[in-house]
């Protein structure tokens, strides 16, 4: 069905002397890993939908250099930062949404000083600020009294401060919305961040992502969903390794909300 | 020779806190060894934030029994220590329950310290059976020994102590029994003195009035050696903390400086310095000693007070990795200590001593364990921030000792090649379009 999305890129925009209303700012994960490029399709098909006038960086894009920073190399993020910046303010960008929060977050926080202003929304933010002003509708369907919870990526949540918008959605879909133990301000990190997605973990007695997973599953969800593409790798994995596939799935809000709709 | 009591006092209440002051100055002196940062932002802000955190304990009652029991000690030692205003008085003028003369107030206000006395006298016990008997685990961790361990008993005990004291001093007071008024308390209790002869209750009385202000003096003294020293500190501490979205890492300057630099098709990298730059030494990256970190985080571990909230919710620290952000901040004030005192003994000038924070105090093994999840800052009911001293020291490891882990020079390596973190050709990066 691939043929089927419309994906434009900034440059075809200024070809024609016009300007997108956002920029979808897609990451590394979302434009190589497997698993997430799935999200990024979700988010599109949803984009579609809406008949939204966006366009992605497409081979113009380059890491944002989160996971550079935070691994403590400050050279390499600003080298990154101030390269985007020159591509983003070329092309007049005003404002961006990311299907990753590490994305956001950087964008968001860490651009300004750097010379690089926008005005950046987290996907489920975007989609519930479409959902409000009633450019898309969800319907339950699908999802319909089903058991869902919602781990909260910490470059989301502690970090920004953005705890509903993902709730919201989840609610709208008539899903039955169920908090782990941890969540929120106290919600368990899945163990990738911080530029740990790139290495083993340190000598321990457990993955973090296997902690985190076994929280979720206290409460038997049906659906753990996630708003990260890291994060959703992690708890996958951590399913795996509970042996879980058949009975709990993993799945992004986009995902979730363009599946409701059989996109 | 009535004096002899009244000169006593004095010389006490001078030396007492004249060493307090003393350790006050070393306090400043060691927080300033840490680098400037601008804090001047904001300040409406930084004062609510220091009403509700710290005056108003709003984050202790995230733990509700921890925190409630927090507030009774917190609001009852200070209000208690009105009383210590009329000691000093007393002492000084040799005079007898000088306020006494306001009246009936007088017994409503003793009234109510002793009634607020018993509650704080409880409190530090529950404190005490939550850490001996209950042993919540976050007491426990392997940081927790030792010095640590003590320092957080004494405490306990001391306040114990000064309240016990408190109440038999008023028990004691026959002349305060006798007013009959705001011995809400200590009416229960100067019946145990009763078979005593009244020059022993005085003995007592006077003892009790002693040991209760020396106490406090000591008590004073000592929390410049103790995690105790938060009951100063949590009010600038929650004042000076960071006022920007927790997700926010610093842009270091000197960095952005050289990469504008680099980008700068018109720079002349082999230029002189401009006139009057070449003083400004050349920047180091990061941290590896106290001294390389702000003054706020140097203030940050002075205020720590080793509850191991953090600990207790850190993803590394839970799934059993040697990190715990506590001990990141127990690391930073104990050597920051140690310097202080290395400049101490050499006429006020550091001398190098071949140690520093990075290694002799805080493994690679525990910074390289962190997810940058802002778990412990969350949790921290001071405003205290872990998570920034661990990322200024990966700084320090990957800008001034290339000595990060191979995985992660490999993604590094594939960002500054490819612009992703992994091994794909940026020119890919829209094939998910048609796949
Ligand atoms: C005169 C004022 C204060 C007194 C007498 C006092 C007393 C104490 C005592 C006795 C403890 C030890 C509790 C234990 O052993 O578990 C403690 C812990 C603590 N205090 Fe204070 N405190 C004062 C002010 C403050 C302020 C202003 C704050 C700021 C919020 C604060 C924050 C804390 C924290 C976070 C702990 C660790 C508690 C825990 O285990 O969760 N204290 N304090
Ligand atoms: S930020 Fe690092 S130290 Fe703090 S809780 Fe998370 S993993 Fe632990
Ligand atoms: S950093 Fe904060 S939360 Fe952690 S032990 Fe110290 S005071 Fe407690």
């Amino acid at each position: 069905m691939s043929e089927t999305l419309k994906v434009p890129t900034m440059a075809e925009y200024m070809a024609q002397g016009k300007q997108p209303e956002v920029l979808f700012w897609v990451g590394c994960a979302g434009s190589f890993d497997d698993r997430a490029k799935k999200i990024t399709k979700a988010f599109v098909k949803l984009l579609n939908k809406a008949n939204i006038e966006f366009a992605v960086l497409g081979t113009e894009e380059s890491c944002t250099g989160d996971p550079a920073k935070r691994a403590g190399n400050e050279f390499l993020f600003q080298m990154q930062a101030v390269t985007n910046i020159e591509v983003l303010n070329a092309y007049e960008v005003k404002k961006i949404v990311t299907t990753c929060p590490h994305c956001f977050n950087t964008l968001k926080n860490e651009y300004p000083s750097l010379g690089g202003n926008y005005e950046v929304v987290h996907h489920t933010q975007f989609l519930k600020s479409l959902l409000d002003d009633g450019r898309l509708t969800i319907e339950g369907g699908k999802f319909k009294g089903k058991r869902i919870t919602f781990h909260d990526p910490c470059y989301l949540g502690r970090a920004n401060n953005i705890y509903e918008a993902p709730r919201e959605l989840i609610k709208k879909l008539e899903a039955e919305l169920v908090e782990m133990k941890s969540c929120k301000q106290d919600g368990l990190c899945c163990g990738a961040g911080g530029a740990q997605m790139f290495k083993d973990a340190e000598k321990g007695d457990k993955e973090i992502n296997v902690e985190r997973t076994e929280q979720a599953l206290d409460i038997k969800p049906e659906i753990i969903a996630a708003g990260c593409p890291f994060c959703n790798t992690m708890i996958t994995d951590g399913i795996k390794i509970k042996e879980k596939e058949a009975d709990v799935a993993v799945m992004d809000i986009a995902e979730l909300i363009a599946n409701a709709q059989d996109l | 020779m009535d004096y002899i009591p009244n000169i006593l006092f004095a010389i006490t209440l001078i030396i007492g806190i004249g060493y307090f002051v003393k350790n006050i100055r070393k306090l400043i002196r060691n927080i300033k060894l840490g680098q400037d940062i601008d804090v001047s932002d904001n300040t409406s802000q930084r004062w609510k934030n220091m009403g509700l955190i710290a005056l108003g304990q709003s984050k202790m009652l995230r733990r509700p029994v921890a925190g409630i029991l927090h507030i009774i000690v917190y609001v009852g030692f200070i209000i208690i220590n009105i009383e210590v205003l009329e000691i000093i008085i007393d002492g000084i003028f040799g005079t007898h329950r000088i306020f006494s003369g306001i009246g009936n107030l007088y017994g409503v206000l003793i009234g109510s310290f002793e009634i607020l006395a018993v509650l704080v006298l409880v409190s530090v016990i529950v404190f005490w059976i939550r850490r001996m008997v209950l042993r919540i685990p976050r007491f426990w961790n392997k940081e927790m020994t030792k010095w640590p361990k003590n320092d957080a008993l004494n405490i306990l005990y001391f306040e114990m102590v000064l309240m016990s004291l408190f109440l038999i001093m008023n028990a004691t007071d026959v002349l305060f029994q006798g007013m009959n008024s705001g011995n809400i308390v200590s009416q229960f209790i100067a019946p145990w003195f009763g078979d005593f002869s009244e020059n022993t209750i005085h003995i007592i009385e006077r003892s009790a009035w002693w040991i209760h202000i020396i106490g406090i003096l000591i008590f004073l003294n000592y929390l410049y050696f103790s995690k105790h020293l938060h009951i100063l500190l949590a009010f600038p501490n929650t004042f000076y903390a960071n006022l920007k979205p927790k997700g926010e890492l610093n842009n270091l300057e000197a960095v952005t400086k050289e990469v504008m630099l680099m980008m700068d098709p018109n720079a002349d990298p082999f230029a002189a310095p401009a006139e009057g730059e070449e003083e400004n030494e050349p920047a180091k990256f990061g941290a590896s000693d106290v001294q390389d970190l702000n003054w706020v985080q140097l203030l940050n571990a002075y205020t720590c007070t080793e509850c191991g909230r953090c600990t207790s919710q850190c993803p590394a620290n839970l799934t059993g990795k040697k990190l715990s952000p506590r001990k990141i901040m127990m690391d930073t004030r104990d050597r920051l200590e140690e310097v202080g005192k290395n400049i101490d003994a050499n006429k006020g000038e550091f001398k190098d001593d071949r140690k520093q924070l990075l290694d002799d105090y805080i493994t690679r093994e525990e910074l390289w364990a962190c997810t940058s999840c802002n778990a412990c800052v969350e949790a921290c009911p001071v405003s205290i921030n872990p998570l920034s001293i661990i990322m200024d020291m990966r700084r320090y490891l990957v800008m001034e000792q290339s000595a990060a882990p191979t995985e992660l020079n490999n993604m590094m390596t594939n960002i500054e090649n490819n612009g992703a973190p992994w091994p794909y050709n940026q020119m890919d990066r829209l094939n998910w379009k048609n796949e």
